[in-house]
C-alpha cells in the first residue's frame, strides 16, 4: 500500500464485515510515533482466528485463498520498528475487535499517512448506517468527527447523500488546515 | 469554517428528496474495494464516481456502492454496472479519468465503453 490511509480503509472494512454498529478510528501522533487504533463492536474473533489473521494464507474471502489486509498492516508497522496487536472478544456482551498498530515516523521505511480524509469519507459513503468516530491527535491538537453528532442534525437524511459526504470532506480538510 | 448549521440546511433542502431516494437506483455502480482493489487505486475511482454522478445530475437514478473482492484481482480497480433488463458491464483497470468518461458516455449517454471492459481484455 502506498499510503497508511489505504491500510486504514482496508482494515476498517473488516469491522464493517464483522457487522459492527460503532467503529472508532484513532490516530495519535507524537514527534516520534504514530499509533493507529481501529476499534469495533462487531462479532469479534476467537483466539485461534486472531492468531490466523496474521498469516497471509488465511482469509475469510471465498474468491481466493490469500488475505493480505492484516499482514500488510503488520509489515508496514514492523518495517519502522513498530508492530501490531489485535485483541478480540466474540463471547461476551462487550464483543468486538481492536487493532492497534505503532509506527516509528522517523524511520526510513515509514509509509506516509497520505489522504486519510479520503479514506474516512469513503468508509462513511460505503457504510452510512454505521456510527463512525474519527479522532486524530497531533500533539495537543486534534481533528475529530463523530457521525452520531451529524445524525442528530441530519435526521432522516442519509450520510451517503452527496451533499453530506462533501460537507464531511470539507469539514475534515478545514480541521486539518487549522491544526497544521 | 464548516458548521453544523450547514448540515441543517442540507436537511431542509433534502426534505422532499428523501422519499424520492427510495425509488432510486435504476443503475447501480459497484466498485470493488477489498485489499486488492484498494491497493490498485480503487479509492480515487470511487470518489470520482460519487462526484461525477452528482455533477451530472444523475444522483436520483444512479447509486454508487462498494463491494469486496470480485475475483479478478489482476484487473483491479474493477467496477461493475448493473442496470435492469441489461447485461452487467464490468470495467477493469479503472482510473478517475476513465470513471468520468463512463459517467458521461455510459450512465448518461446509455452506451458502454467497450474498450475499458473485461470482455475487451479477454477476447
Amino acid at each position: 500500500m502506498k499510503e497508511l490511509s489505504l491500510n486504514i480503509l482496508d482494515i476498517a472494512k473488516n469491522s464493517v464485515k464483522a457487522k459492527a454498529e460503532n467503529i472508532l478510528i484513532k490516530l495519535d501522533e507524537t514527534d516520534e510515533t504514530l499509533t493507529l487504533t481501529i476499534k469495533d463492536d462487531g462479532c469479534g474473533m476467537s483466539e485461534e482466528t486472531v492468531q490466523n489473521v496474521m498469516n497471509p494464507f488465511y482469509t475469510t474471502r471465498t474468491t481466493r485463498k490469500v488475505g493480505l489486509g492484516i499482514p500488510l498492516l503488520k509489515l508496514a508497522a514492523e518495517q519502522t520498528g513498530g508492530g501490531i496487536e489485535i485483541t478480540s472478544d466474540c463471547e461476551t456482551d462487550s464483543h468486538g475487535t481492536t487493532v492497534t498498530a505503532v509506527f516509528f515516523k522517523n524511520h526510513l521505511d515509514f509509509t506516509p499517512l497520505g489522504d486519510v480524509v479520503s479514506s474516512v469519507t469513503v468508509l462513511i459513503q460505503g457504510s452510512p448506517d454505521i456510527d463512525w468516530k474519527f479522532v486524530h491527535t497531533i500533539g495537543n491538537e486534534s481533528v475529530e468527527l463523530d457521525t452520531k453528532e451529524l445524525r442528530e442534525v441530519l435526521g432522516d437524511v442519509p450520510l451517503d447523500s452527496y451533499e453530506v459526504i462533501k460537507w464531511i470532506e470539507d469539514f475534515l480538510k478545514e480541521s486539518y488546515e487549522s491544526v497544521s | 469554517m464548516k458548521s453544523l448549521a450547514e448540515l441543517a440546511a442540507i436537511r431542509e433542502k433534502m426534505k422532499d428528496k428523501v422519499v424520492l431516494r427510495e425509488g432510486s437506483g435504476e443503475i447501480r455502480v459497484v466498485v470493488g474495494m477489498a485489499t486488492c482493489g484498494i491497493a490498485a487505486g480503487a479509492r480515487p475511482v470511487l470518489n470520482a464516481f460519487v462526484e461525477e454522478v452528482s455533477k451530472a445530475g444523475l444522483a436520483d437514478k444512479v447509486t454508487v456502492s462498494q463491494t469486496g473482492c470480485i475475483g479478478v484481482c489482476q484487473y483491479e480497480p474493477v467496477v461493475e454496472i448493473f442496470e435492469a433488463d441489461k447485461e452487467k458491464v464490468t470495467y477493469i483497470k479503472m482510473t478517475p479519468e476513465k470513471a468520468a468518461e463512463v459517467v458521461e458516455k455510459h450512465l448518461k449517454g446509455g452506451k458502454a465503453i467497450q474498450e475499458y471492459t473485461i470482455s475487451n481484455a479477454i477476447s
